[in-house]
């Protein structure tokens, strides 16, 4: 094996191992920033002596040895300072269990839990939604600084800085690693699924750049998701959440032409749609039915990606369930985009004219005054009711406000049609 | 990326797998589903029992197995949706260490294989 094959196999082993080990490494020295680092020392250490002994037979275990002998180290080394304090006979801070942990039995417990254990700390409320999303794409889905700066179009120190003082965050706040029982544990893991799918959600309608997706943020999202579907395997949100990016995510291929703009829902070529992506979403969303109670938000918006993912045509799609399916979700978390989400529903089951009694409802909320989407939802109705005027000034409103340079373009299309023939609708979630 | 990993071994072996190598690759694919890599895989029945249809200097015909000339098969299939291709090798290793390991004399190999996804179309700008 060549360094650079090496180097990439090393890689490799990261990406697959270190959750664990930064899992596992956390519960034993009890904070997260220390673990990563040791995790990291270990990574150094791989660096410099796979080249030279070849990538061992079972890499993950080398890397977690290396990191525990780095980890006794650390402990001896604060042991002897701390003697030297006593002797200088400086005053003693409180007195914690400074002895070396038992490695061994703690490596011996089942690590799921640990991993369990690093969502929950990586998603903790202490911690703004930003340096959730760093830090979860970092300790769990093992990117380095540089990558996830790319993912968000920030600069790398931003992010690194971000990362350093989430962990400080965490350490300060004596934020325990442990998994949340009872009432607390149901907002914790709201924190953690609205982290998972706003990065889902960066990767699969980008709200700023020339892309209008990034792939791999997606594939990462649901690669966090299936974990934690694992990991948390009774908990029917969990499998909701995993059931939408799934059948989201099977239209990736099919959104998106060759020239790189957006194609909307119903005017996809549905044979471009994933069928394994939609057949484990449908899976999804029946263990999520399943484990019973009432439907969460997240199982509500599968029921309704799947509505589409079920029709074969745009003209089988069943709107008045997909009107119910929207009802039932703004009862559960009212919000003026699900109520814009479901005027269209209307519109398409019940007529434009009634879907824009709804949409007109909707011009004076506040949180929408940004919102590209409502004009452009409001220029579709108009269109369609043949008030081109006003349709294509809602249109041209919708362009001014898209911060994504490729829905921009879409947008003013589409002004500039409403001069000519019929346009498609705009696109239902 | 995703990838589709073909196993290809010689049919007619001298009998079924070890279950201490049945039990490993269980396992290693229990780890995998857990890892949120493994999306889809399959066993593939003997090509005994399987059909090529040809299409050959301007005839197209079916013809029946087995197909003895055939030295190696594919035996079996699965889809992984990793992070990079390195990812795939790594995991093809440690599967491939799992028969070395439980089933002496066996030979045969993974084929890695890209599927193309939304990312391989870049937009012609």
């Amino acid at each position: 094996m060549s360094a650079t094959d090496t180097h990439r196999a090393i890689d490799a082993v990261w990406r697959i191992e270190s959750a664990r080990i930064i899992a596992g490494l956390t519960r034993i020295v009890r904070d997260v920033g220390l673990a990563e680092e040791l995790a990291q020392d270990a990574l150094v250490a791989a660096l410099q002596q796979w080249p030279e002994s070849g990538v061992p037979d079972n890499p993950g275990a080398w890397l977690m040895a290396t990191a525990k002998h780095h980890a006794i180290d650390h402990f001896r080394r604060n042991k002897r300072l701390e003697r030297k304090h006593q002797e200088l006979g400086r005053e003693l801070q409180t007195q914690q269990e400074m002895a070396v942990p038992d490695f061994d039995a703690a490596l011996d417990d089942d690590i799921g839990d640990d991993l369990l254990r690093l969502v929950f700390i990586s998603c903790h409320p202490v911690l703004s939604t930003e340096a959730r999303v760093a830090l979860t794409l970092r300790l769990l889905g093992g990117l380095t600084t540089e990558e996830i700066a790319r993912a968000f179009l920030a600069p790398e120190p931003t992010i690194a800085q971000r990362i350093v003082r989430a962990k400080r965050t965490l350490a300060e706040e004596r934020v325990p690693f442990e998994v949340p029982r009872g009432a607390e544990l149901a907002a914790r893991l709201s924190s953690v699924l609205e982290v998972i799918y706003l990065v889902f959600n960066e990767g699969y309608s980008a709200t700023a750049g020339d892309d209008w997706m990034r792939p791999a943020l997606c594939e990462d999202a649901l690669r966090l998701g299936r974990i934690l579907a694992e990991l948390a395997p009774k908990e029917p949100e969990v499998r909701g959440l995993v059931a939408l990016m799934e059948i989201q995510a099977s239209r990736s291929r099919a959104r998106v032409s060759s020239s790189g703009e957006p194609i909307l829902l119903l005017d996809q070529n549905r044979a471009h749609w994933d069928q394994l992506l939609i057949r484990r979403g449908f899976a999804a969303l029946e263990r999520a039915e399943k484990l019973g109670g009432m439907r969460g938000p997240y199982a509500l918006q599968a029921a309704i990606a799947a509505c589409h993912a079920r029709a074969l045509t745009p003209e089988e799609t069943d709107w008045a369930r997909i009107v119910a399916l929207y009802e039932a979700l703004a009862q559960l978390t009212p919000s003026p985009v699900v109520e814009l989400n479901r005027a269209v529903a209307v519109a398409m089951a019940f007529g434009p004219a009634a879907g824009l009694e709804l949409v007109d409802g909707l011009t004076a909320e506040p949180s929408l005054r940004g919102y590209h989407l409502l004009p452009s939802v409001r220029g579709d109705l108009l269109k369609k009711l043949g008030r081109s005027d006003e349709a294509r000034a809602e249109f041209e409103r919708a362009a001014a406000l898209t911060r994504n340079a490729r829905e921009r373009e879409l947008l003013l299309d589409r002004a500039r049609a409403c001069a000519g023939s019929s346009t498609p609708p705009a696109e239902p979630r | 990326m995703r990838f589709m990993m073909l196993v290809k071994h010689a049919e007619n072996l001298s009998g079924p797998p070890p279950k201490e190598l049945m039990d490993a690759m269980a396992k290693l694919s229990e780890e995998a589903v857990k890892a949120g890599t493994l999306v889809d895989s399959g066993g593939l029945a003997p090509t005994a029992m399987s059909t090529r249809v040809r299409l050959s200097r301007g005839q197209v015909a079916a013809i029946d197995g087995p197909f003895t000339e055939a030295k190696e098969v594919v035996g079996g299939y699965a889809v992984f949706e990793l992070k990079s291709k390195a990812e795939a090798i790594e995991g093809a290793l440690r599967f491939m260490e799992l028969h070395k390991k439980h089933w002496p004399g066996w030979e045969g190999e993974t084929e890695i294989r890209q599927v193309f996804g939304p990312e391989d179309f870049p937009p012609k700008a």
